[in-house]
């Protein structure tokens, strides 16, 4: 956003940053509503999904937003109103401050956080507290099961991802979202630098641990136990409706495009072009319309990435709590544990 | 000292978040439902990080949330949803001596007062750069003189995750 930032004052910088904030949280939630819940799961269920409202069903979005606008806001008689009522909010405020350390482009970020890694794992478990909070709070022993599932879930499975991102930044040696991002772009693999050096390439295993990290931590099939129908009815989100049904719905897709967005910086390059093709020296040699340029590359790959984790969920059966447990700790952990290990181990040799 | 010395957004913010610590301090101790204060106790911990982060160290704001809120609390919660989580109130949680708490708590305080007190009296941190608490000056400290600490202390959480799988066993 410093693209603007000589001319503008602080105000208004700080209101171009919660703008684009909330445009880069809900682009991604209706592109992957629209795109995959909407169209990819209906063709691979041999029907056309929504074709009504607007072309191809475009507009369907608005009328689902509008629909659940105009319902009551209901909160059982027994429930804690106020903590039930809050937690929707919870879970949402996660996913805005997870987007806030995703650098956009060269000069198109919104915080420049030295910790952005950690950042963003420390600030993605705060959701795991609005689940509780709802599960608990809903007055449902469906709803408490259900968020009680979710935050041992999350709790075991935030540990493979936060090993398997250390991979990445012991090779980047920083663990500031943007300067990953440069090093990819501006590396090279022995000396081919046609494509810069994706992390993709060497941290392939923590690529995929990441990926089935984020899978479960946003209790998608195969890992949606939490809110398994055919036995705890929508477990947390049983008992909500209206308004705050959507806002844990919107949280949901949300997050999956941010954690998406987070994985293409931090193994897909970003929102870069490898620099060799432009003949850039460094990110300050960088041409200004990467600032637009970026932040649209970076949300192709996002697609991409969503896409993988929507096909993901409209193709596996769902596993069982034990088995979902016993993955985490006994496989996922351990490999990412020898994946940490190789990587330094390689890192001091070269 | 001048009026401009005081009023600068970094005090205001201070006072703001102290004033909603202390707040919802009070209420994790006094309110009647164990997960209401539990819930308190979260936004005790997240003023402690916004007070971190207005010192400009971020790493150790960020780590705050990561353990307390993210690992903490959600442990603390979940074990407390487990086991005994009444919704609305409950008549048994306040003890009733809990008025002799209260000269414990100011002592704390003024042994904590005077301590701050003696330990800094006129000095001035300088954080506008913030450099000092900075990710990688953390990590030179920690991985160079202290070092030992360091190991110490992972020999010690190792023990307790062995401690941990001892009692669950059941063979």
């Amino acid at each position: 956003m410093s693209l603007l930032a000589a001319d503008l004052p602080y105000w208004a910088q700080s209101l171009l940053r919660v703008l684009g904030g909330t445009v880069a949280v809900l682009l991604p939630a209706g592109t992957i509503v629209y795109l995959f819940l909407f169209k990819m799961m209906s063709f691979m269920q041999s029907r056309l999904g929504p074709m009504e409202a607007g072309p191809y069903g475009s507009l369907q979005l608005f009328a689902e937003v509008g629909k659940w606008l105009q319902k009551e806001d209901i909160a059982p008689e027994n429930a804690d109103t106020r903590v039930f009522r809050m937690a929707p909010l919870v879970v949402l405020v996660s996913t805005f401050l997870l987007v806030a350390v995703v650098p956009f482009g060269p000069d198109a970020y919104f915080t420049d956080f030295d910790a952005g890694v950690f950042y963003m794992l420390a600030v993605s478990s705060i959701s795991t507290l609005g689940i509780l909070m709802a599960g608990w709070s809903s007055a449902n022993k469906y709803s408490l099961l259900g968020g009680l599932r979710a935050a041992g879930q999350l709790i075991a499975y935030e540990l493979p991802m936060v090993l398997s991102v250390i991979g990445v930044v012991i090779q980047a040696g920083t663990m500031n979202l943007q300067s990953i991002v440069i090093q990819q772009n501006d590396g090279e693999i022995f000396g081919f630098d046609g494509l810069g050096n994706p992390f993709l390439l060497t941290q392939f295993v923590g690529f995929l641990v990441f990926m089935i990290s984020v899978q479960a931590e946003l209790t998608q099939t195969p890992f949606d136990m939490p809110i398994a129908e055919s036995e705890l009815v929508s477990g947390y989100m049983t008992e909500y409706s209206g308004f705050r049904f959507l806002i844990f719905f919107i949280a949901e897709f949300a997050t999956a495009g941010v954690f998406s967005l987070i994985a293409s910086v931090l193994f897909l390059g970003g929102w870069g072009l490898p620099f060799s093709w432009f003949g850039w020296e460094s990110v300050d040699g960088i041409d200004n319309w990467m600032n637009v340029g970026g932040p649209l590359i970076l949300v192709t790959k996002m697609v991409v990435l969503s896409g993988i984790i929507m096909w993901v969920r409209f193709s596996f059966p769902r596993m069982r709590e034990d088995q979902l447990q016993r993955f985490a700790w006994k496989v996922l952990v351990p490999i990412s544990l020898v994946n940490i290990m190789i990587t330094a181990i390689l890192k001091v040799v070269f | 000292m001048l009026a401009s010395d005081i009023v600068v957004a970094q005090n205001v913010a201070f006072g703001i978040i102290a004033a909603v610590m202390v707040l919802f301090a009070l209420r994790v101790v006094s309110s009647s439902n164990v997960v209401h204060a539990a819930l308190s106790l979260v936004m005790v911990m997240a003023g402690a990080a916004a007070l971190y982060i207005l010192l400009a160290a971020e790493f150790v704001a960020v780590t705050q949330v990561l353990v307390y809120i993210g690992a903490v609390m959600v442990l603390f919660l979940f074990g407390v949803m487990l086991t005994r989580a009444k919704l609305g109130r409950d008549a048994d949680l306040n003890n009733k001596n809990w008025a002799a708490g209260i000269p414990v708590a100011l002592l704390l305080l003024g042994v904590m007062v005077y301590v701050l007190i003696d330990g800094l009296g006129d000095d001035k941190l300088d954080v506008t750069s913030g450099t000092a608490a900075s990710t990688a000056a953390i990590s030179d400290l920690i991985f160079s003189p202290y070092i030992l600490p360091f190991w110490a202390l992972s020999f010690v959480l190792l023990a307790a995750v062995i401690g941990a799988i001892v009692l669950a066993r059941k063979d």
